[in-house]
């Protein structure tokens, strides 16, 4: 039995709202299946199921909040390879023709086994889990020290159920009880006002399920019924803004705080790729034209291909390189904050597949819904601000990647050309990488990578 | 088409690009994409459901012409056949 997890879309999520399930349980679901819906900070997004089979016990209901890695569902796998490692993202569909995407977490590498304790041969094997980034998240979240902690999984690995002990050993907020007790069964209980800790449990490991819970209220009937402690499925905008503005502030003082930047500017001359653009739009249906921001994104895809070294994570003192460029691309929403959803193997695409991946996750940023697998995962991200007005942006890091690509507005700038003085449009490229894992050098090697993409439109 | 319906053709393309925009304090001269905070992508999708609605191809080159309610109303008309009043 596999666990459906609240699964961490962006480095800025902390906790999500469940909001709707798309599958009751019965109903077969595939891996790239959107089974939940999950309102986030900063938006709402389609989750997708990342193993094949049937959709088991629902754990949480919708309207709950709950921290991210907590088990929403249990699903029962059909193959008899659960664990079956991922394959490379790649652009092959199902036979709906809808891309199958590998789930979120797997876009950061395992990490090497960091506790060397021996393992008793009956230990607990507390679901898939290595020191994933989900666990990590969890872990930084509860204000748990991964270095000092005795691994129960294999080979000493710590699990899920390790760092949820220590949080409640340390008396840490994360879990807002220390009884092991089923999600619905703690919302349960705060509903009615009963303390988990004196309810018995008769769940796996003497775990408090929400029949026990009700079993207890009813026992206690003098409790007077308390108001629904959850959000209500819909926020209204205004508190939307306001907990976006929160997760953007905190992401963006975690990589202030933590990552070294260093930042290179270069001008480029986008005559070349402009008339090409020009010609190319002229000839083409106006569903097919393209932006030059389609040509900037591609350029900047392929260039991270390149210089591999700017394209990845930084994750405990160390670079690891992204399973492919997977562009997160900046989008500001209308009426404030911003979302970055992923152009996932952008470098591959032809740029009419790009012009309309971007056209599709932009509005849907901004008018309905993403998947899970398109806002997570980006090894590279880019801001384009040109459509502001301005010229040059120097920007923050989305943690734990490792660089940011900046372009400004494209604009007519007197420029030599074969010692000639003639007026050009140009843009202005900026590069603002992370010190620990490249040096000026690095940056700079990708920038003129991008220069020099961008001089042959036709080629990308 | 005659001005008015161009007009109505032009607003109802803009509603439908930017459905979260309030189009009743936009005033005829206003410069719809900063007033309405559209990016590229979004005067893209106006310029395509324009041309669709309108029946007409509208180029790169037209885009100077599409700024404001009057001045695309404008365009609209005279590309479509009745000159604007």
């Amino acid at each position: 039995m596999a666990e459906f997890t609240m699964p961490s879309l962006g480095a800025d999520m902390d906790e999500g709202t469940l909001q709707e399930w798309l599958v009751r349980p019965g109903e077969p679901v595939r891996k790239g299946d959107p089974v939940a819906v999950v309102e986030t900070a900063k938006s709402t997004i389609e989750v997708e199921c990342f193993e094949t089979g049937t959709m088991g016990e629902l754990l949480v209901e919708p309207g709950t909040t709950v921290p991210v890695g907590t088990p929403l569902a249990l699903i029962e796998p059909t193959g008899e390879r659960p664990e079956e490692p991922e394959k490379p993202r790649g652009t092959e569909g199902d036979e709906t023709g809808r891309p199958l995407r590998p789930p979120p977490p797997t876009s950061a590498p395992p990490e090497p086994q960091r506790v060397p304790v021996p393992v008793p041969p009956d230990a607990p094997v507390h679901g898939p889990t290595g020191t994933g980034p989900l666990l990590r998240h969890l872990a930084e979240r509860s204000g748990v020290d991964l270095e000092n902690l005795r691994g129960s999984g294999p080979g000493g690995r710590v699990t899920r159920s390790d760092v949820e002990e220590a949080t409640a050993a340390a008396g840490a907020v994360a879990q807002p009880s220390r009884v092991r007790s089923t999600p619905l069964a703690r919302r349960l209980a705060a509903e009615l006002d009963v303390d988990p800790a004196t309810v018995t449990g008769t769940g796996r490991d003497g775990a408090v399920r929400a029949a026990d819970v009700r079993k207890a209220a009813r026992g206690t009937a003098t409790a007077a019924p308390r108001p629904r402690r959850s959000a209500p499925p819909v926020r209204p905008a205004e508190e939307r803004g306001a907990s976006m503005r929160q997760a953007i502030a905190g992401l963006m003082t975690r990589a202030n705080r933590d990552i070294p930047h260093y930042y290179l500017s270069t001008t480029i001359d986008m005559a070349a790729a402009m008339s090409w653009l020009h010609e190319h739009n002229r000839r083409s249906a106006v569903a097919e034209r393209l932006l030059p921001a389609a040509l900037l994104l591609k350029a900047a895809a392929r260039a991270a291909r390149e210089v591999p070294e700017l394209n990845g994570f930084w994750t405990d003192d160390h670079f690891t390189a992204g399973d492919g460029v997977h562009l997160g691309v900046a989008v500001s929403l209308r009426g404030g904050g911003l979302v970055a959803p992923v152009l996932h193997d952008a470098d591959t695409l032809a740029l009419p597949q790009l012009m309309t991946a971007l056209k599709d996750v932009v509005s849907r940023a901004r008018t309905g819904r993403l998947r899970g697998s398109e806002v997570s995962g980006s090894t590279l991200t880019v801001t384009n601000l040109g459509d502001q007005g301005v010229e040059t942006v120097f920007g923050l890091i989305h943690p734990p990647q490792v660089a940011l690509v900046g372009f400004g507005r494209i604009s007519d700038r007197p420029w030599a050309v074969d010692g000639l003085l003639g007026v050009r449009p140009v843009v202005t490229a900026t590069l603002s990488a992370d010190h620990r894992a490249t040096d000026g050098a690095v940056g700079a090697r990708y920038l003129t990578a991008v220069e020099r993409l961008l001089q042959k439109p036709e080629e990308s | 088409m005659n001005r008015a319906e161009a007009l109505e053709v032009v607003e109802e393309s803009l509603a439908s690009t930017v459905p979260d925009a309030d189009l009743t304090g936009l005033g005829p001269d206003d410069l719809f994409r900063e007033a309405l905070d559209m990016d590229s992508l979004d005067f893209l999708s106006f310029v395509e459901t324009l041309g669709d609605r309108a029946g007409i191809r509208i180029d790169d080159e037209d885009s100077p012409e599409l700024t404001t309610l009057s001045a695309s109303a404008d365009f609209l008309a005279a590309r479509t056949g009745t000159p604007a009043e």
